[in-house]
Parts: C-alpha cells; sequence; structure tokens
C-alpha cells in the first residue's frame, strides 16, 4: 500500500528541509503559542496593561512565511505581532518583558504589546493602527529596490486592513513602481468583532482578489498547512526577487481568542460550536505534527517535550519579566530623537522638549 | 560675492547640493520631475539627477509619504514633496505615528531621516482646503521637528541641515514667498565651502530696543514691514526675530530680546489657538516675568476658515499696520 | 497544588467585575483553559478560564456580586489534596497589585506620600471654634507691570506714590525710573518706607485634628437647626466676690479663680434649673441626660480640643477649676487619653481673654446646646435710677438646636444662668 504523500510535501522549498528543520518549524510554532498563553495569563494577574491581541491558531502564517526569509528579506506587520516577533528570532524574555512595560523589554518598555521591532533580524514591527503598516511595507521594498538590494518584504495586515485606503494606496505604488514587496492577507474571518461578510464589500470573491484592480499577482489559500503556506509565499517571493513585482496572498486561517482580550468573542459574533470546529479541524500545531509523525520525523514523546520545554521557556520569560525593573524616570526622554540621543550638533541646539 | 536669488532657487540650490553630497537622498512628489515642479522648486533636477533620484508619484499623499517613511527605516533619505503642506492631513497617520513615533515605540532601534517639505500658507485665494498652516499642529508632537524659514538664505541653509538631519523634519514653506529675493551667500564665500543653517537657532532679522516682534514664515517679513513703520512714524525701536526652527526652539534668543525690550508681540499666519505665539508667549511669561512692562500680544490669522474672496482673505492675515496697531497699545 | 481563582483582568479598562455566573459548582473537576464563570466586565460579559487543574473545592464569591480585580473567587484543590485550615474563607489580600504599588515606588516626587493615617473621629471630639477674623486684603490693586514691580522692589519705591503713565494707566518702567530719580523731600520718606513683601500662596497639609474639626463643623453646621440668644449680666458683684476670694485662696495656697470658672459653676447650677438643654437629638426621640458632662473648648497649637469635665453637677468651684487646668495643661501637651475628649453632654466656649464682646458657637453634637462666653466690658449703663453710669457688662450666648431646645427653654436657662452669675454668693456655696 503506497503511502499518500502529503500535498505540497514535494514543492522544491519543501522537499529541501531537513528532519531538524521541520522540527524547528514544529517548536516555533508551539512556542509562540504557549507565550500567548503565558501572556494572556499575565494580562489576567494584571500585569499587562492595555490591550493583549493573541495569535493562538494563525501560527503557521507567520512561521510559514518568514521560515522563508533571506538575507535581504524582511518583514512588517500590525498589532497582531508577537508570533511573527518569535518567527524571526526574537526571544520571549524581551517580548515578556515589554508586555510587562518593563526596561529589558525589546522596546525598553515604550511600545507595548502591538509595538515589536527588531531591525537586527530585518523585522519592522509591530504597528498599531490598522493598515498603518502597508505603505512601510512597500517603503521597505522601495529601500531595497533603491539600493540594488535583492530582497522583499513581507507586509502581513489583517482581514479588516484591506478596506483601509492606505493599504489600496499602497497596492497601486507598489504596482506602480513595481515594487519587491508581499502583503500576506492574514484571513481570521473577523475584523476585531464584525465578520467578513459584514464588513467587505464582496468577500466570497476574494479579499486579494482586489489585487487584480492594481494588475498585482495574486493567491488565495488554507493556511492549516505549513506545507502549502511555504510552497505559495515561495512563489510570490520569487516574483519579488526575479522580476521586482509585489503579490498579494489571502491565507485562510483562525484566532481562537477574541480581537483583543477584553473581546467578548464566545457569544457574541461567532458560536462556541465555530471556535470548537477550528480548533479540532483546523489547528495548524495539530495539522504539523500529524504530518511528521507521519512522515516518521516526529513521536508523541518528542512532541511533548516540545511543549513541556516551551511551557517552561513561556513560564521563564514571565518570571524574567516580573523581575525587571521597570524604566527609570529619566528614560522618558530618551528616545525621542536620534540627535537628542547621540548628543550631535543639531540635537543639543535649540529646545526640544517643552514639559514644565 | 553674496547674490540675490529668491526663495525657490535657494530651495532647488539645497535640493541640488544634497543630491550631490548623498547618493541616498532622493525626491518624491507629486509633479517634482517631469513636471518639473508645481511651483517649480525642483525644476531642471530630473533633467540633471534622472529618474531615480527624482521620482513623480501619483496623488497618493498616505500611500506615498508612507513609503518614504518605510524607505528611510532602510537607509534612504527621502525628500518628500507635498503640492501644499493641506494635503498632510490625508497622510496624517503616516506623518503623525509611523514617522515621529517609530523611534519611541522602538526603543531607540529606528530611525527616519525624512524631509517632508512644502508650501503651508494662506492668502493666495485658494479657499481653506488649500490654506493650511499645521506647524503647530506638528510642532505638538515629540519625534518630530519642524521649520519655516522667511528668506531665501534661510530657505537654503536650513532644507540642507533639514535632509541631513536625521529625525524627521517638516519643513514648511510659502507659495508667496517663492518669488522673493534676498541675498545668499556663494558656496566659495563660505568657510566649509556650503551654507548649513543648524536647526535650533533663531535669528534677529532686525536690532531694536523698545519692543520684540517675534514671527516665523512669512510672517517675518510682516514684522519687519511694521518695525519700519513704528520707527519712521512714532520714534518706537522694534526688534524682529525670526524663530526659523519651531522645534526645536531657539529660546534663549527670544528671551535675550524680551529682557532687553521688555514687550513682546508674536506676530504668524498660522490661527490663534493653540498656535505657535500661544507657546511663545506662555514661555516668555514663565521665563522673563519680570521683565515685562506690558502683557505679550498675539498676533494671528483671523479665527475663521481661510475665505476665500480675495480682498477679504487679505485682511484676513496680519498686517504691518496691525501689529502697528497693536503695539501701540502697549506703550 | 491548592490554587486560588481570582478576578481577572478582562480589558484595558476594567477595575472590577461582577460573576455573573459559575458555569462549575463546588466539587466539579476543572481542567486549563476550560471556561468556569462568567463575569461581566465594564464592556461586556466574558468567559473566564482556569489556568490550573484540580477539583473547584470551594466558592468565595455568589453570583451577581461585584468585585475588584485580582479578588479571590473560589479555591481550586489538585485531586485528592486536603484542603488547607483556612479554605472556607478567601485569604485577606492586604496590599493594592503589585504593579501600581511598583509605581507608586518609583515616583520620587509623590505629592500624596506623606498623608498621615488618620486617627479616629472619636478620639478628638469636635471642638468649637468661631470664625476666624477675614484675612485683610489689598482693597485696590495698583496696576504695574511685572518689571515695574521688580524695579520698584529693588528701588526701595512704593509703588502707590507711583503715577502711572503707561495703557490704563498702568505704572511700567519708566515711571519707576522717573520716580527713583526725582529727589526725596516732603512725604517722599514716608512713601519709600519699604512694604511688606508679598508672599507665596502656601499649601498647608491638613491635620488630622484639623480634617476632624472640619468633618464634625460642617456635618453640624448644615444638619443642625441653629438658633441663637444672647443676655447681658452686670458682672460687678462677681468681679468683685472673685477679687475678695482670689485674694483669700491665694493667701491660703489655693487656687486663682477665673470668670470662667464661675462662669462653668453657674452653667452647672442653671442646668439643675432648666435642664432641657443638657440634652440630645436622637432621630426618634430626645434623649435628657442626668449628669452635666462639661465639654470646654481649649485652644491649642494644632486647633480646639473640648476636653470634658465629668459629673460637672456633682462638682464645687474649686473641683472645677483644678480639673479644667489639668486638662488644658494635657490639652497642650497633646496628652489628653481618648476618654477625656468625649461623652460632653453640653459644652462652653470662652473667647473673652481675647477681648472678643460676644459671638455665636457652633453646636458640638451630639449636644444639643454651647455657650458662647465674651469678655467683660466696662461700659456706660443705665442704673435703677436712670442714670448713666460706669457699669461692667458680659455677654453671654447660646447657641441651641431647635429640635431639643425652644427659644423659651433657652432663654429661661439663660436667663438662671444670669441670674446666678449676678448672685455669685450662690456660685460658691
Amino acid at each position: 500500500m503506497a503511502k499518500k504523500s502529503v500535498p505540497y510535501s514535494d514543492a522544491p522549498i519543501n522537499a529541501s528541509l531537513s528532519s531538524d528543520e521541520k522540527i524547528e518549524l514544529l517548536r516555533t510554532m508551539v512556542r509562540i503559542r504557549r507565550f500567548e498563553q503565558a501572556a494572556l495569563k499575565a494580562y489576567n494577574e494584571n500585569n499587562i496593561g492595555g490591550f493583549l491581541h493573541l495569535y493562538i491558531g494563525q501560527e503557521s502564517v507567520a512561521v510559514g512565511g518568514i521560515s522563508l526569509l533571506g538575507e535581504n528579506d524582511h518583514v512588517i506587520t500590525a498589532y497582531r505581532d508577537h508570533g511573527h516577533a518569535l518567527a524571526v528570532g526574537m526571544g520571549m524574555n524581551e517580548c515578556m518583558a515589554e508586555l510587562y512595560g518593563k526596561k529589558t523589554g525589546c522596546s525598553k518598555g515604550k511600545g507595548g504589546s502591538m509595538h515589536y521591532f527588531a531591525p537586527d533580524k530585518n523585522y519592522w514591527g509591530g504597528h498599531g493602527i490598522v493598515a498603518g503598516q502597508t505603505p512601510l511595507g512597500a517603503g521597505i521594498a522601495f529601500a531595497l529596490k533603491y539600493r540594488n538590494l535583492t530582497g522583499c518584504c513581507l507586509c502581513y495586515l489583517g482581514d479588516g486592513a484591506i478596506n483601509q485606503g492606505s493599504y489600496h494606496e499602497a497596492l497601486n505604488l507598489a504596482s506602480l513602481w513595481e515594487l519587491p514587496v508581499v502583503y500576506i492577507i492574514e484571513n481570521n474571518g473577523y475584523s476585531m468583532g464584525t465578520s467578513q461578510v459584514r464588513s467587505s464589500a464582496h468577500p466570497e470573491g476574494g479579499l486579494a482578489a482586489r489585487a487584480d484592480a492594481y494588475e498585482i499577482a495574486w493567491d488565495k489559500f488554507d493556511g492549516v498547512s505549513l506545507y502549502e503556506i511555504r510552497a505559495k509565499v515561495q512563489t510570490a517571493i520569487d516574483r519579488a526577487h526575479k522580476e521586482s513585482k509585489p503579490s498579494v496572498l489571502e491565507i485562510l486561517t483562525y484566532r481562537y481568542k477574541g480581537h483583543s482580550v477584553a473581546d467578548a468573542n464566545a457569544e457574541k459574533y461567532r458560536s462556541k460550536e465555530e471556535i470548537q470546529r477550528y480548533m479540532t479541524e483546523h489547528d495548524p500545531i495539530e495539522n504539523w505534527k500529524a504530518t511528521l509523525i507521519g512522515e516518521g520525523v516526529l513521536t508523541e514523546e518528542n512532541y511533548k517535550v516540545i511543549q513541556r520545554e516551551a511551557a517552561a521557556e513561556a513560564d521563564a520569560s514571565a518570571e524574567f519579566a516580573r523581575k525587571s525593573p521597570f524604566p527609570d524616570e529619566s528614560e522618558i526622554f530618551d528616545d525621542v530623537y536620534w540627535e537628542v540621543d547621540n548628543r550631535t550638533a543639531s540635537g543639543t541646539t535649540g529646545r526640544h522638549f517643552f514639559h514644565g | 560675492m553674496p547674490r540675490e536669488i529668491t526663495y525657490r532657487e535657494a530651495l532647488k540650490e539645497a535640493l541640488d547640493e544634497e543630491l550631490a553630497h548623498d547618493e541616498n537622498v532622493v525626491i518624491i512628489g507629486e509633479e517634482v520631475a517631469e513636471y518639473n515642479g508645481a511651483y517649480k522648486v525642483t525644476e531642471g533636477l530630473w533633467k540633471k539627477w534622472g529618474s531615480k533620484r527624482l521620482i513623480d508619484a501619483p496623488i497618493s499623499e498616505a500611500g506615498f509619504i508612507g513609503i518614504g517613511i518605510g524607505a528611510s527605516m532602510l537607509g534612504v533619505r527621502p525628500v518628500m514633496e507635498l503640492m501644499f503642506y493641506s494635503f498632510a492631513y490625508v497622510a496624517f497617520d503616516q506623518m503623525m505615528n509611523n514617522a515621529a513615533a517609530v523611534r519611541y515605540m522602538s526603543g531607540g532601534l529606528i530611525h527616519c531621516p525624512i524631509v517632508v517639505r512644502g508650501p503651508a500658507n494662506g492668502g493666495t485665494n485658494v479657499g481653506a482646503t488649500h490654506s493650511h498652516t499645521p506647524e503647530n499642529i506638528f510642532a505638538n508632537m515629540p519625534g518630530l521637528k519642524v521649520v519655516s524659514p522667511s528668506h531665501p538664505i534661510d530657505a537654503k541653509g536650513l532644507l540642507k541641515s533639514a535632509i541631513r538631519d536625521n529625525d524627521p523634519v517638516y519643513f514648511m514653506e510659502s507659495t508667496v514667498l517663492y518669488g522673493t529675493k534676498g541675498l545668499v551667500p556663494s558656496n566659495d564665500e563660505i568657510e566649509g565651502g556650503e551654507l548649513l543653517i543648524p536647526l535650533g537657532k533663531a535669528d534677529v532679522k532686525r536690532e531694536g530696543t523698545d519692543i520684540s516682534l517675534i514671527a516665523h514664515g512669512r510672517a517675518v517679513l510682516t514684522c519687519l514691514a511694521a518695525a519700519e513703520i513704528l520707527e519712521s512714524q512714532h520714534q518706537i525701536s522694534a526688534e524682529v526675530v525670526d524663530l526659523r526652527s519651531i522645534r526645536p526652539l531657539d529660546e534663549e534668543t527670544i528671551m535675550a530680546s524680551v529682557r532687553k525690550t521688555h514687550r513682546a508681540i508674536y506676530v504668524e499666519e498660522n490661527k490663534p489657538f493653540c498656535g505657535i505665539g500661544a507657546q511663545i508667549s506662555s514661555m516668555i511669561m514663565e521665563q522673563a516675568f519680570d521683565d515685562l512692562d506690558a502683557p505679550v500680544l498675539r498676533i494671528a490669522s483671523a479665527d475663521a476658515p481661510a475665505i476665500y474672496s480675495p480682498p477679504l482673505e487679505k485682511m484676513q492675515l496680519p498686517v504691518p499696520e496691525e501689529v502697528v496697531a497693536r503695539a501701540l497699545t502697549l506703550f | 497544588m491548592a490554587s486560588y481563582l481570582k478576578m481577572p483582568k478582562l480589558s484595558d479598562t476594567m477595575t472590577e467585575g461582577v460573576l455573573a455566573k459559575w458555569l462549575k459548582k463546588e466539587g466539579d473537576p476543572v481542567s486549563i483553559d476550560e471556561d468556569v464563570a462568567e463575569v461581566e466586565t465594564d464592556k461586556a460579559t466574558m468567559a473566564m478560564q482556569s489556568f490550573d487543574e484540580g477539583i473547584l473545592h470551594k466558592i468565595y464569591v455568589k453570583e451577581g456580586e461585584s468585585v475588584p480585580l485580582g479578588a479571590h473567587l473560589a479555591l481550586i484543590l489538585a485531586e485528592g489534596e486536603e484542603p488547607p485550615a483556612n479554605a472556607d474563607q478567601p485569604p485577606v489580600v492586604a496590599t493594592a497589585p503589585a504593579e501600581n504599588q511598583d509605581v507608586a515606588s518609583m515616583k520620587t516626587t509623590s505629592s500624596t506620600a506623606a498623608i498621615p493615617t488618620p486617627v479616629s473621629v472619636a478620639a478628638v471630639t469636635a471642638p468649637v471654634v468661631a470664625a476666624a477674623a477675614p484675612v485683610s486684603t489689598e482693597t485696590t490693586r495698583i496696576k504695574a507691570s511685572p518689571l515695574a514691580r521688580k524695579l520698584a522692589r529693588e528701588h526701595g519705591i512704593d509703588l502707590g506714590q507711583v503715577i502711572g503713565t503707561g495703557p490704563g494707566g498702568r505704572i511700567v518702567k519708566n515711571d519707576v525710573d522717573t520716580a527713583a530719580a526725582a529727589p526725596a523731600g516732603g512725604g517722599g520718606s514716608l512713601g519709600l518706607l519699604p512694604r511688606a513683601q508679598a508672599k507665596a500662596n502656601q499649601t498647608i497639609p491638613l491635620s488630622n485634628i484639623r480634617r476632624v474639626i472640619a468633618q464634625r463643623l460642617l456635618e453640624s453646621k448644615t444638619t443642625i437647626p441653629h438658633f441663637y440668644l444672647h443676655i447681658e449680666v452686670d458682672t460687678e458683684p462677681l468681679m468683685a466676690l472673685r477679687e475678695q476670694v482670689n485674694a483669700a485662696s491665694v493667701g491660703s495656697g489655693g487656687p486663682k479663680y477665673t470668670v470662667n470658672d464661675f462662669v462653668m459653676r453657674g452653667l452647672v447650677l442653671a442646668i439643675g434649673s432648666v435642664p432641657g438643654v443638657n440634652a440630645s437629638f436622637q432621630g426618634d426621640s430626645i434623649l435628657q441626660y442626668g449628669e452635666v458632662h462639661l465639654a470646654v473648648a481649649v485652644a491649642i497649637e494644632a486647633g480646639l480640643v473640648t476636653p470634658v469635665i465629668r459629673s460637672a453637677q456633682s462638682k464645687s468651684i474649686r473641683e472645677l477649676s483644678e480639673e479644667l487646668k489639668a486638662l488644658a495643661g494635657k490639652a497642650r501637651e497633646k496628652k489628653l487619653t481618648p476618654n477625656e475628649m468625649t461623652g460632653g453632654t453640653i459644652t462652653i466656649s470662652n473667647l473673652g481673654a481675647y477681648g472678643i464682646s460676644h459671638f455665636d458657637a457652633i453646636i458640638n453634637p451630639p449636644q444639643a446646646a454651647i455657650l458662647s462666653v465674651g469678655t467683660i466690658l466696662k461700659q456706660p449703663v443705665v442704673n435703677d435710677q436712670g442714670q448713666i453710669v460706669p457699669g461692667q457688662r458680659m455677654n453671654i450666648g447660646l447657641s441651641g438646636d431647635h429640635r431639643v431646645v425652644d427659644g423659651a427653654v433657652g432663654a429661661q436657662f439663660l436667663s438662671e444662668l444670669k441670674r446666678f452669675l449676678e448672685t455669685p454668693v450662690l456660685l460658691i456655696s
């Protein structure tokens, strides 16, 4: 009895994956989920202020796309940004400490949940205003092209962002100026608490399909399988690298938690049954785990170890965050102006701050 | 030899020199390249530097300003032109959140060396939508720098400094000033070989002893005319202080002038409510209270949207006669 | 391991939550991520999940109850785990959430840091105060520029003597310069006398005693229907007697009696005749006291206190005098015990020593009357023969709670007091 191969497993970008690399993809997704669970717990315990947008259920979208990136490839996203941060290689400690508003946070406690950045890892945030990052993503692609670098920018956005004007301006310019940007719409079905049907005209035609109007190549596919995501995002990356042209990809996914923790998701705009159905039938971690067990790359025992290690790492990051100091009051005025921080002639001429 | 050139030519010289100075400088805006600039500030530059360095953008301010900000995060130094600064309002999220706050929210990991320049003035009968003066709005946001030159020499020297600055600088010009002339030194007569005027330095455009007229942008010219009348008709010696740079602000020059004259009026073409004059007069009150011989006055645009009707719009903006009349109430 | 379910923070603005519904009951098993209850926040009703697994052993918060963030809602025990001894009650939460504490301690310039722990209201019975004299204010403000004011200060020039030539008559720099250059002479020396320097406003934090004074007197003045009576007492016989008594007493090593000692004794005797003023309004009844516990207003540095002479009706003038001296001394040293400051049935306040001729005092609740005693004034009086002669008069006021004391009763009491004071031998017998 010939074993049927998993779809897209034979795509070149997937066929070349080693067993260790496959395990690492699994580990990253599990770490994201554990981090988010620890963050929710910390929020419930009143250790975190403001909003908290959790990525649980969508892990494959960030991990699949980001796993394909090379030296001159960049990432930018919106406010549901923890998964992308861990996927580019940011540490749980600095991410958790940021949520706690601590000095040891990735933005020194100045950005919070929605504003993670790691330019050294080609990660440009973490942006709070819906679709506000979509022109920036095109701008990063512009800079790559201007500086004659072969690279691209993966610009993630939610399905709610596609109705913002700035996104359409960015699409028009990306096409017009042939910018190597890949827009990835993480379509989890709901823009905040409003379903796709109630927020977007012609939803059944596909959100990515609007790219037709700008003569941009687009694709729409399910996001449960890492193999499929990697294969199709790679196609878009190739288009960026080889033709310097943009793409729009719409990846169907699902968030198990509310828009933010303050979102009463249970019975308002989607049913418990719907959430349960996705959790049992469409979980990207379970899907990848089953794939790897089927390939003989992973055992249940290995999986338990990965789970345990990720949970311990997440708990330790909360402990690290708890023990870290808050920023000093004097740091409020750091990181506002580059010239002031660097004590240049420009930064020391004239008055820059006007309190008191 | 100092040459007499227009404000427009001074700006163009600055752009031309900075295009030569740094290959990462790129000029983007509506009709800046092939069209030669809506107000001809970039005239001839596309022909000289080509399509890589001067890029025509569609009417899409949120899009192209956002692209400029994104590119600046990755080492490009974009000089964006807004055909009118009034159009900043359709790019407001990009200019107020992304350019202004990304450095702060990233804990200092990112900076945006971008210049957004264009005319920010009324007085040309184009109605309320095209006559905005948002210098106070942008100066309100920490992380941004706001510059507003009044003379050709300042326009050139400040624009060059703005382009070399590593923070976002919003550079506000005036269509009314583009054709005004002034002396600008040529590079061979300047130590260092180029004209760089630092941000955060005010300039005393006229010395006086009895009252300080403080202003930015075109209102500086209004003050100079008023000072002439005060001198010739009323024997009042007015000092005229040109802020040039609004944020960072040269408070030392302002206070030194007030301590000398004991009277001050802030004149601007901005609207009065929370205008630049409100900030300056509050600072004078706090820092030089015991040096004041009269309350600080503010003269601004009449507090209504810019009116179209040409003769009335003239009355809406400060004129020298109004400055003189208000000044006389302080003696 | 035993763990507590706590009221979770479920939104950015939530400070407390209503336990809308328990989805589990005591004894039910719970697992991680399982919904255990519904919580109503300021935004919505949301499911609350458990972060631990085990058995829901004890529920502390009933459905519909609102509790603050972090409040203990229930106890979860691991399977087979013995409940702790105190499992029936939630642990006492003694401190604010850690986050807020840390932030508070970060603030080095916190203005709220120095609020002292308030003492109980009972420890300081409401004092009796007369209205403070109004602070005198400049009636006509001189218009002068800030610069002119500074220069005038530097030259010691009285701006009141300078004529302003600025807009609206404002004194400007030039005017001060002119005045400074003018030769001194005529009334000039008077004008050049330095005036008192203006002082900045000062914010004085409320002491506990001041806080209680403010609270109790506001309550009294706004909830008790006050009425006021005054009577004039001829003090000539009293002063004559006092002189004799003091001469004898001091000679034999006894106390020197004050006028107030006599008034206290007179008050006690007058209550014997008109007991209705020694009473208290109790909402649905009036309590008429059987004894006179006499509260006496004593001014101390921090404010006013009213120590109480107990069972004053059974004490001689000498005992009253000595006891008041002792209490006043303790009051000044802040050594009064709470017991010595509570339980008064009527109060006496005497501002005679300050030269106050007459005043109205605010009732010291729950009492129904307070006596306000003025100074003794030498003044022309009309005698029985219709002649104007020099005389002495003291004004005594009574503030009464009209719910308890009617005008006629108050008047009877004052006239009885007058009778005793004008027949002072009755006070020492």
